[in-house]
């Protein structure tokens, strides 16, 4: 069979040995060379890690040699058009907002979790759960456009006195918004809670509830303060709710129902706005992201560390 | 003999059985509220929106007046964003996926990666934004095209498509790879021929919910110069553009109330497009989950 194929080939063996090494030797170079290029894709996700790190600080240190840092860090009035940066009036409108958010989105995420961990059957679960992933899907532009026509007049009729843009709404959408985040991750500790911690607990009499808040809760609790982390790292970076339900008004105050300015919805409004290359509130914008950058970082960071850190073993 | 009295104990025990009950609505109604939410969201958007959702709308531009606005420059604009963004965040995403996978060893760099993906991912959107301003628009003086826009956001979701190729690739049995390798085939060879195909759905999925994504953001594009107003379309990579998110941002700030009513009917649009593009990937997943 061999013989009469090589034939049909039209080559002899010692060519045939020749075009094989041949082919071995294209094959060894591709060998070498594509772990190579997937490095170097690898290695583009550090690039932009340090991309971002360059722009941002770079352009901070323009801003610094225009402002000062001690008036930027101290100050509580933020006017750019007047010359007076003190970033603590941003800061103070980003924690109203997170805080709100967190309000809402706390109870309601860890309280989907246990019930989809603890209490539904698999049916309602399977129903239940995509339904959550949707609203963790819809773009955040579409929840600003509700907070602005919906939430706000509703609440308009409750709190006399609210203001058009107010953190109070663009808060609670916020929160809405992460609820599935804080449910799935919660749900994901609870479930690598092992069975027969509940059994156990079960079996000694405890209720579903007694359970799932004495043995289950304080098993998966790193992993819950960690998605509270997370959760509070996406809330402070949340742009277009507050840009659009919020208002523009950077003030120092802790009023809810009045119009504030976060860090985001400052750089939204610069960026839509008729702001020259290379002014000062061009490189404004930058400080302002660096310090809303440092602060999802170290949010970032505190969630890995409290999931590595105190995870219980079982 | 009565150590255990039967009646303190069953009087604690339905007090006890009561407030598990009640828990339970409890827990109950906090996992509806998300769902009556998103329901009076889409209630409210459909009434406002099906009325303005007409023929003219698909194809018309945007326009001072809420009668004649369109979303036409945005459908078009996103669709451009997207020819850029899915082929780099695909090849780059899914390149570093198979390194850290099938390459890397288990090191410090691996892990060092790893990490910085994680945290990349946790970066909010609008940082990119700046990025993709100084980078994109700035240093390479690209101007406020399509190709610098889709670049950032391309830039955004790479960490999705990673974990999600990852995760995949990771899925693909060993015995596949043993296999092929007992035939004599080489590494690459295995890669490409086995581990691919056996993960191409997951990576599928990961790649258009990463789409899915990217077509939703609105910060990043607002940073890089997406315009929000446009009359002509985008002809190339290379040209002025706008997208969906941006048009309903602009129709969400004009001052007129009747732009309302447009800023519904966009949000129809692009939720059903986001609609679309999630049934495909549940399709993919579904078709293909059984195979291995």
């Amino acid at each position: 069979m061999d013989s009469s194929k090589n034939k049909q080939d039209g080559l002899s063996v010692s060519e045939r040995i020749e075009k094989n090494k041949q082919s071995n030797s294209s094959t060894a170079f591709v060998e070498k060379l594509v772990p190579k290029l997937l490095l170097m894709c690898a290695t583009l996700s550090v690039l932009v890690t340090i991309g971002i790190l360059y722009t941002l600080l770079s352009e901070t240190f323009t801003f610094f040699s225009e402002v000062s840092v001690i008036e930027f860090f101290t100050s509580t009035h933020w006017n750019p058009w007047r010359d007076s940066y003190g970033i603590l009036s941003l800061i103070s409108g980003t924690l109203l907002i997170t805080v709100t958010a967190m309000i809402i989105a706390i109870p309601l995420g860890v309280a989907s979790a246990i019930f989809l961990s603890e209490y539904a059957s698999d049916k309602v679960r399977r129903f239940l759960k995509p339904i959550l992933e949707v609203l963790a899907g819809i773009p955040t532009v579409v929840y600003g456009f509700f907070a602005l026509t919906f939430v706000t007049p509703m609440l308009e009729k409750i709190i006399p006195g609210l203001s058009f843009f107010n953190a109070l709404s663009a808060g609670i959408v916020v929160g809405i918004m992460i609820v599935p985040m804080v449910a799935s991750l919660t749900e994901d500790a609870m479930g690598a809670v092992p069975n027969v911690l509940r059994e156990g607990a079960m079996a000694l009499g405890a209720t579903r509830l007694e359970t799932t808040i004495k043995v289950v809760i304080p098993a998966a609790l790193s992993g819950i303060i960690a998605s509270f982390a997370l959760a509070i790292s996406r809330a402070i970076g949340e742009t277009m709710i507050v840009a659009i339900a919020a208002g523009a008004t950077p003030k120092f105050s802790f009023d809810p129902t009045q119009s504030i300015q976060t860090m985001t919805g400052y750089i939204v409004q610069v960026s839509t706005g008729d702001v020259s290359y290379g002014s000062t509130i061009y490189y404004s914008i930058y400080a302002v992201g660096t310090t809303l950058f440092v602060f999802t970082l170290i949010m970032n960071l505190l969630a890995q560390y409290i999931s590595r850190r105190f995870r219980e073993e079982y | 003999m009565a150590l255990i009295n039967k009646d303190t104990v069953s009087n604690k025990m339905s007090g006890r059985i009561l407030k598990n009950k009640i828990a339970k609505v409890i827990f109950f109604i906090a996992t509806i509220i998300g769902l009556l939410f998103l329901g009076a969201l889409a209630y409210r958007i459909l009434t406002q929106g099906l009325g303005s959702l007409d023929m003219d709308f698909l194809t018309g531009f945007t326009s001072q007046s809420p009668d004649r606005a369109g979303i036409k420059a945005g459908v078009i604009g996103s669709l451009w964003l997207m020819s850029v963004t899915a082929p780099v965040t695909l090849i780059i995403g899914v390149a570093t996926a198979i390194y850290l996978e099938e390459y890397a060893k288990r090191g410090r760099f691996t892990r060092f990666i790893q990490i910085n993906l994680q945290n990349l991912a946790g970066v909010p959107s609008i940082v990119f934004g700046l990025l993709g301003l100084t980078i994109f628009v700035y240093i390479f003086k690209t101007g406020e095209i399509v190709l610098a826009g889709g670049l950032t956001l391309g830039l955004l979701v790479l960490p999705v498509i990673v974990v999600a190729a990852q995760e995949s690739i990771r899925s693909v049995p060993n015995e596949l790879r043993e296999a092929s390798y007992g035939m004599g085939a080489t590494k690459w060879q295995t890669v490409r021929r086995i581990v691919l195909p056996a993960a191409i759905p997951g990576i599928l999925t990961g790649g258009i919910l990463a789409l899915s994504r990217a077509i939703g953001e609105t910060a990043p594009l607002l940073l890089v110069g997406a315009a929000t107003a446009i009359f002509t379309l985008p002809s190339g990579i290379f040209d002025p553009y706008t997208a969906m998110p941006i048009q309903i941002y602009s129709w969400t700030k004009a001052p007129q109330p009747e732009f309302e009513y447009v800023a519904s009917a966009g949000i129809i649009v692009l939720l059903v497009i986001l609609l679309l593009l999630n049934s495909i990937a549940v399709f993919i997943r579904n078709k293909f989950s059984k195979r291995l």
